[in-house]
């Protein structure tokens, strides 16, 4: 079975992004780009499901301007096969993703799907849903573990009251969380190899997709700020001021 | 304009996100109507039907939907929409919690239409204002689906009431059983704490705590000021406490009264999680901790000389 892995090029996780001045967007010029850590995490479990025998090929593909072949170069390195690149403009919406992706799931046929649960810059926690949707599949999203048990497999999943198992028949899209696994860095010389390994571009012009956008952003704005607080010395003071001053206790 | 909410619920009570996502849908301007979607539901539905504001209550009572399992449930909510043609709803929407993040967006594929995550504000029928970038920034998006798909982010809106609502309650026949997906078992974690989403204090541990043990001083804590108990994620993923208690950008978002945050540093991903909070407190012995700066009372000390103090004197 093949394993498919979607990742996403996003700003990277410990930048604080700014918003930009005129209210457009946020600022993204020579700001640091990683791959989402979701997305990373989706690797490793594509590639562990690789070295335990289930999976025969793990692809990466990504959907996005030329510069997220450094993202799919990444994943080859951890140790993907193959990449495959949707090449489009920036910012497409979760449902055109979705749709892109799903053209590359017809070709390739993949047993499993893996995504992350959301990117950390539109915080959307949509495109593998809507992947699944369009496969008519099932979707174990919020992953915290993968076992395949024959045409099915069993996903524990992170809901709000704790874990919840579902199994799912193959092929499946699932969305990894946080607690899935630690993603393993690339080595120097698996990053030379990786240089080597196909990288395949296809323009999403070619895919006959709709990807206009349907959702029209306004405009972007700063968080209100906060008003700047005060230190105290003594727990006695914080208590006092939080019964008398702010009255929250 | 008629609105679709779908009630959050786990088959016996109708949790409270859902009065959350009905104000929501009160601020659109529309006729709501609940779905009520699960097995042996008739409680919730008579729950939602007390709900204020709302107009109908459409209850899919069936096995299949048991366990809110998408490849069931999604079906049913489009079959719902499509049967109703376009004088039927414009809008449908859930809460931003688990069950409503992974059904809607199979909901909007299915109706071919884009989804909008985590609504924070409603400003007209057709724009909303959502938090993007760990909620370092807010955007305002406007859709001209003909449906607009929704989730709703419960600490955005203040809840309606739950008592002094008369709606009808109309059963649905629809029974989607797509046959690809079981519920296998689940592991909820036990606790008598305020839940942490609709708790008006929350004490919160990080990687200060050591371990798991030392969280009984929160909790000792917590118990005498009737608060939730959260975690940053260090916390949880050095094993001090279970996930379901995390508070962040992909944990819980919590916007308590009081906020206390002990032993935490103040990552960006947790800040996202609990910066609404009205009043936050941090606690930590590095003075240079980022929550400083966002704490309106800081107490630079050592977390386990301050806890036990505060406990005695709260």
């Amino acid at each position: 079975m093949k394993v498919l892995v979607a990742v996403k090029r996003v700003v990277d996780a410990n930048v604080k992004v700014r918003v930009k001045a005129d209210e457009s967007d946020v600022e993204l010029s020579n700001v640091k780009m990683s791959i989402n850590p979701f997305c990373e995490i989706a690797v490793e479990a594509a590639l562990q499901l690789k070295e335990s025998g289930q999976a025969s090929e793990v692809i990466a593909v990504s959907v996005g301007p030329d510069v997220c072949q450094e993202q799919l170069r990444t994943a080859l390195a951890m140790g993907a096969d193959r990449a495959v690149l949707i090449k489009t403009g920036n910012d497409l919406e979760p449902l055109a993703i979705a749709k892109l992706l799903y053209t590359v799931t017809q070709r390739e046929e993949p047993g499993i799907v893996l995504l992350g649960k959301q990117s950390i810059d539109g915080d959307n926690n949509q495109t593998g849903q809507m992947l699944s949707a369009l496969m008519g599949s099932a979707q174990g999203t919020f992953a915290s573990q993968i076992n395949v048990v024959g045409d099915w497999v069993n996903v524990i999943r992170e809901v709000d009251g704790g874990l919840e198992t579902r199994s799912l028949r193959l092929p499946a899209v699932i969305t990894a969380d946080l607690r899935l696994n630690e993603p393993r860095y690339a080595s120097l010389p698996n990053i030379m190899k990786a240089k080597k390994k196909p990288l395949e571009v296809i323009d999403a012009s070619d895919l006959g997709v709709d990807i206009a956008p349907r959702l029209k952003v306004i405009k972007v704005s700063a968080p209100p700020e906060r008003k700047a607080g005060i230190r105290v010395n003594s727990v006695q003071e914080l208590v006092e001021k939080l019964k008398n001053e702010a009255g929250v206790i | 304009m008629t609105i679709l909410v779908i009630a959050e619920h786990d088959n016996k009570v109708l949790a409270p996100a859902t009065l959350n996502t009905v104000a929501a849908a009160a601020k659109i301007c529309g006729e709501i109507h609940v779905l009520v979607a699960g097995a042996s539901v008739g409680g919730v539905a008579e729950a939602a039907a007390k709900v204020a504001g709302v107009a109908k209550v459409l209850v899919a009572d069936n096995a299949a939907y048991a366990h809110q399992l998408p490849e069931n449930v999604a079906p049913l909510v489009a079959a719902l929409v499509q049967e109703a043609g376009a004088a039927g709803y414009s809008h449908i929407l859930a809460a931003a919690t688990s069950n409503g993040k992974n059904i809607l967006p199979r909901v909007a594929a299915a109706l071919d239409v884009d989804q909008i995550s985590e609504i924070i504000s409603v400003e007209s029928a057709d724009t909303f204002k959502r938090p993007i970038y760990a909620g370092n920034a807010i955007a305002t998006v406007q859709s001209n689906a003909a449906v607009k798909v929704i989730t709703v982010r419960a600490t955005g809106f203040d809840p309606v009431a739950a008592e002094g609502g008369s709606a009808a309650v109309e059963a649905v026949a629809a029974a989607h059983d797509a046959g690809i997906s079981s519920f296998v078992g689940e592991e909820l974690a036990k606790s008598d704490r305020p839940e942490l989403t609709a708790a008006k204090i929350v004490v919160s541990g990080g990687r200060g705590m050591q371990n798991g043990d030392n969280f009984k001083h929160l909790y000792a804590l917590a118990d005498k000021l009737g608060a939730a108990v959260g975690a940053s994620r260090a916390a949880v993923d050095a094993g001090f406490v279970p996930n379901d208690m995390q508070v962040g950008q992909t944990g819980k978002i919590v916007a308590p009264q009081l906020y206390i945050a002990v032993g935490i540093s103040g990552a960006i991903q947790h800040l996202a999680g609990m910066k609404d909070s009205k009043v936050i407190v941090a606690i930590n012995k590095d003075e240079e901790a980022p929550i400083f700066q966002l704490a309106d009372y800081g107490l630079v000390a050592d977390l386990f000389e301050a806890i036990p103090e505060m406990a005695a004197l709260a």
